[in-house]
Formats: structure tokens, C-alpha cells, sequence
């Protein structure tokens, strides 16, 4: 019990080290989701009101708490991944010798994955407010943590289930293409979902990232077109689910 | 442990199947405590996924082995626990420092931190990298990342020491202090070791016994002195100028010589205490005007006792396909 406590945090504290020592990892991976809300919020306008955005939501107001959703999106499906970086360079080796257990390598993982996507879907945030979001309450703050939270580790919990099950990297562009944006785009991250057609629309009902967004627009500008109980209780039950899968699956996975 | 008397690695009837091919076949051993155990064979023979079968990487798929005890396929976290691993491609994140990696080695075995900082210096002190200690481990040569995995590879203080071709791609010199550092190891520390090795010299060199692998199978198994008696003779090679004819006639006479061999005036002979022959063949050749331009001596070594077991020589190659793919990979990557 002490030895896997040791071991999630030694493994959480791995992928912070790498984190920080990675300078173009770091600035990589916040660059894209800036530059979609930088150019499409300067692009449309904070004062134009488009099509199916409430009154009096600005659109800068409208798209970060989507492109929070984005930046989540894609660092945790790559914290999942990493995986298959370890595995290609061989580290995977010396953390499945150890006998730590493998829920503990999972959630080690996993805390990682979540610390830096919160940390850099905060910076988002505050791009946001420089851009012309409005300020947030303190208590819509803490709620879109609690939703960050939840959409990162659906997130992990996927990368990690993929990884498991891919012998090395060279399905990694078939996932961000035909997987990860696509999600990005059907979520109703850049532009309200009643704009899709009806088949489109029943692609994004079933996309977790959907109430993800839905949930951190709730919190942080106060308008949602679900419930945000009904957002909670989907995503949680996602959040749950692909958790297990994940780890499931990277249980079973051998190691060459 | 379970018994005290009982052996630190024992496998019955372990076989691993991948698909159709049969990778390792029905192997029994018995390995001691304290033994320095080499497996030695020719990539694809099946060292290395004995090794993963036993560290727990691959679930044997029929048969059975313990490591210290445990099952490999039951008792998984006690084996894991007991044994320190030294891969055969780099298992470091070269990402971290020396320091770093040691460090989440140890928590990864549940060493707290005094115990660890105590542990890391030690084992930072047998392989003398306690002065890289904290420099980026992709600043690290090859030689050393091998060192600092050894020294990963001890820090938990294991029963058993399993290393995967522990000096490949390594220069001569790096290989030899490798060598050394392994015997002190196992002497001094009483750790037993499991290497797989493809290099005569290094099974020769350090083992206390040697399993000849070929084909998924063990086809010889003693210490390598018993392995070399067991090919005998030592060899005489003769070069002569002329009358390599007049030559043969002589040296069928002697009636302590095994065997002839002639090709292109160049004879080979098999026989016993050559050293004191010698004189008595330079003579006969001599009266019989026979010039001999050159005598060479050979005692017979691991490559003869492997070749005379497997039937093949082992060739030097710096790894199987997949290694070479991953090598290149990494060069990019």
C-alpha cells in the first residue's frame, strides 16, 4: 500500500519533471489552442453575437470555455499516449518490472495527465479574460475545475486504452485525425450544435467532450443548453467508464 | 524464500509459444543461489525470452518457473520484488538525471527517502558515476547509462540480478569494467546473477556455469572449463614451405597425434600437452629437411565447445532487426 502511495506520486512526479524540462512540449501544446482563440475571437469579434448564442454573450465569452475543453482534449489524449512513448523508448520496461501495481501505475499516470492539462486549460482561462471573457465568479471557478477534472480524465482514460492496444506510434496520426478532431469538432466547442444537421447532432450527443464544454460554459459564463446536472452525471459516468477501460486494458497489456 | 536449501531459479518443462513458432522449448534448470549464470546462444536461440518469462515481462505458455521461490506467472509482485532487471536496449528516461532516475527506481520499491539517499550514493559509488550523478542522463554514454542501470538494477537490494546482454554495442574497455563491476557483484555482494550473453569471451570470463542455448533448447550445460575439456585436444597448426607431402609422413608416425587435418600447406593436428610436442616435431621436420615457416597453438576455447553443440558458429551481430529499427528510431525520434 505504502509502495503503490510511492509509486503514484513517483510517477506523477516523473511526468511533472518532464513537463517543465520540456520547454517545446510545454509551449507546443499551448500554442495551438491559443491561436484558435486568439484568431477566431479576434476573427468574429467579442461584440458580434452569431446565430444560437444567447443575448449578450460575447463570442470570446462563448468559444474559451471551448477551447478550455480543447486544450484538455488534447493534453490529456496525449498523457494517455505517452505510454507509447515509454514503450518505444524502453521505460515502460523498468516501470512494469517494478511491483508496484498496475492501478497504481495507471493513477500515477493519470495525476500527471490531469495536473498539467488544469494547468494549461488555466492559462487558456486567462486568455480568455485578456481577449474579453468575462471574469468568472470564484464559485464558477472551483465548479469548472470540478468539470476540467472530469473531461481530462475521460480523456487519459482513452489515450491510455489506445495505447495499450497499439504496438507502436504509427497509428498516433490516424487517432488525431480521424478521432481527436473530429471530438474537437463536434463538441459545439467553436459554435453552437444547433447549427449541426440532425445526424451530425446525434454525433455530438454522444461525444463526452459535448458536456464537457456544455459544463464549463455553465460554470464560467453561465449558460448552457444542458442541464448542468444532466452534464455532470454524463461525463462522470464517462469519466468513470473510461477510466476502467483504460486501465483494464493497459493491465493486460504485455510488454516486449 | 521458501525453503533455505532450495534453488534461487528453477523451471520445469517452460516453453514459450509465439503463434506457430516455438521460441523457448521445454527448458529444465536449475539455477543456485550465488551462481553467476550464463546463458550463451546466437540471437533468436531463446536467452531473452527465458529472461522475460522470468521477470515476469511474458506468461510462460506451458510449464513452470520460480524465482526465489515464487511462480513467475502466480506469484507475480513477489517475484517482481526479489529481482532487479537490467534490459537489454536502455530502460532510462534520459529526460531525468542519474539521480532522478535511482530516485524513482527507489520509491517505485518503496524505499523512503533517507533510505534512499543512503542507497543511491552507495550504488552511485560501485559503478563510479557518483560525479555524473546529475547530469541529464541523455548526456550519458552508453557505457554509462549501462553502469547506471546496473546500479538501478541493485538499488532494492535484490536476491537475484537478471541482465540482458549486459555489454552490447559496449567498446572493449567498457566491456572489461562491466565485467569486473558484475564480479564484484556477485562475490562480494552474494548476489545471483543471470546473464544472456552471445560473446564467448564474457560467458567465459565471468560465468560460473554456461547453458548453450540453440533452437529454444539447452543442448550443453557445465562450467566453461568442463565445456573445454570436453572438446579436448588443443590444436597445432603447421604452415610449411615445401614438402608438406614428406611432412604428413612424418607426423603420421607419431603415434600421440589425434587427428591431420592439410589444406593448402597448412596442416592442423589435434593433440595433448602440445606445448612439450612442438620440439619434437620442429626436429623431425628438420632431419627431413622440411621448412616450416610458421607454428601456431591453440587451446581449445567456449567458440569450439559452442560449435561442436549447435553445429553453427556465432557470428558478432549487433542485434536482431527489431533492435537495429528501434536504434534507428531513436536516432530520429
Amino acid at each position: 500500500m505504502r509502495r503503490d502511495l510511492y509509486a503514484v506520486y513517483s510517477i506523477w512526479l516523473r511526468e511533472m519533471l518532464r513537463f517543465f524540462r520540456l520547454k517545446s512540449r510545454l509551449f507546443g501544446s499551448i500554442a495551438s489552442p491559443f491561436f484558435f482563440l486568439a484568431f477566431l475571437g479576434i476573427g468574429f469579434g467579442n461584440g458580434a453575437s452569431l446565430p444560437g448564442i444567447p443575448e449578450g454573450i460575447g463570442y470570446v465569452s462563448f468559444l474559451t470555455p471551448g477551447i478550455i475543453g480543447m486544450t484538455l482534449l488534447f493534453s490529456a489524449t496525449f498523457a494517455g499516449l505517452s505510454v507509447l512513448w515509454d514503450r518505444e523508448f524502453g521505460f515502460l520496461k523498468e516501470i512494469m518490472v517494478s511491483p508496484v501495481s498496475r492501478i497504481a501505475i495507471v493513477l500515477g499516470r493519470t495525476a500527471g495527465g490531469l495536473t498539467t492539462g488544469i494547468l494549461q486549460a488555466v492559462i487558456i482561462m486567462l486568455s480568455g479574460i485578456l481577449l474579453g471573457m468575462t471574469v468568472p465568479s470564484l464559485g464558477g471557478f472551483l465548479l469548472s475545475l470540478v468539470f476540467m477534472i472530469l473531461i481530462a480524465t475521460t480523456f487519459i482514460g482513452l489515450g491510455l486504452a489506445f495505447a495499450s492496444k497499439m504496438e507502436d506510434m504509427s497509428g498516433f496520426s490516424l487517432i488525431m485525425n480521424f478521432l481527436i478532431f473530429p471530438l474537437f469538432f463536434l463538441s459545439g466547442a467553436l459554435f453552437p450544435l444547433d447549427r449541426f444537421p440532425a445526424a451530425i447532432k446525434v454525433l455530438a450527443y454522444i461525444n463526452p467532450l459535448t458536456y464537457g464544454v456544455d459544463g464549463l460554459r455553465y460554470s464560467l459564463i453561465g449558460t448552457s443548453a444542458f442541464s448542468p446536472v444532466t452534464d455532470f452525471a454524463i461525463l462522470g459516468v464517462s469519466c468513470v467508464a473510461m477510466l476502467f477501460l483504460g486501465a483494464y486494458l493497459f493491465e493486460t497489456t504485455e510488454v516486449n | 524464500m521458501k525453503g533455505i536449501h532450495d534453488p534461487a531459479i528453477s523451471m520445469q518443462g517452460l516453453t514459450k509459444k509465439f503463434g506457430e513458432t516455438i521460441a523457448v522449448n521445454q527448458i529444465d534448470l536449475e539455477i543456485e543461489k550465488g551462481e553467476l549464470f550464463g546463458l550463451l546462444g546466437a540471437n533468436g536461440a531463446g536467452k531473452t525470452t527465458i529472461i522475460k518469462m522470468l521477470t515476469t515481462m511474458l506468461t510462460p505458455t506451458a510449464g513452470e518457473a520460480r524465482v526465489w521461490g515464487y511462480n513467475v506467472a502466480k506469484e507475480r509482485s513477489e517475484v517482481r520484488s526479489s529481482i532487479g532487471v537490467v534490459f537489454q536496449d536502455p530502460a532510462i528516461d534520459s529526460m531525468l538525471t542519474g539521480r532522478e532516475n535511482l530516485d524513482f527506481h527507489g520509491r517505485m520499491y518503496g524505499m523512503d527517502a533517507p533510505l534512499r539517499r543512503a542507497r543511491i550514493a552507495e550504488v552511485l559509488e560501485l559503478v563510479d558515476l557518483a560525479e555524473k550523478a546529475d547530469v541529464r542522463m541523455q548526456d550519458y554514454s552508453g557505457g554509462m547509462k549501462r553502469r547506471l542501470e546496473i546500479a538501478r538494477g541493485l538499488m532494492h537490494h535484490p536476491h537475484v540480478l537478471f541482465l540482458d546482454e549486459p555489454t552490447l554495442g559496449l567498446d572493449a574497455q567498457t566491456r572489461r569494467y562491466i565485467w569486473q563491476y558484475l564480479r564484484d557483484i556477485n562475490k562480494e555482494l552474494k548476489v545471483t546473477i543471470i546473464l544472456t550473453t552471445h560473446y564467448m569471451e564474457e560467458a567465459d570470463f565471468l560465468c560460473d556455469r554456461v547453458a548453450i542455448m540453440d533452437n529454444g533448447k539447452i543442448v550443453a550445460l557445465d562450467t566453461p572449463e568442463n565445456l573445454k575439456d570436453m572438446i579436448g585436444s588443443e590444436t597445432i597448426t603447421l604452415e610449411t614451405e615445401s614438402g608438406q607431402e614428406a611432412m604428413m609422413k612424418i607426423l603420421q608416425s607419431f603415434p600421440w597425434i589425434k587427428s591431420i587435418n592439410s589444406n593448402n600447406g597448412t596442416i592442423e593436428l589435434q593433440v595433448d600437452h602440445a606445448q612439450s610436442r612442438i620440439p619434437k616435431i620442429m626436429l623431425e621436420a628438420n632431419r627431413n629437411s622440411v621448412v616450416i615457416t610458421s607454428v601456431g597453438l591453440r587451446k581449445p576455447t567456449l567458440e569450439d565447445a559452442f560449435l561442436k553443440y549447435t553445429g553453427r558458429k556465432l557470428k558478432d551481430t549487433a542485434g536482431d532487426s527489431n533492435s537495429m529499427a528501434n536504434m534507428m528510431f531513436r536516432r530520429h525520434g
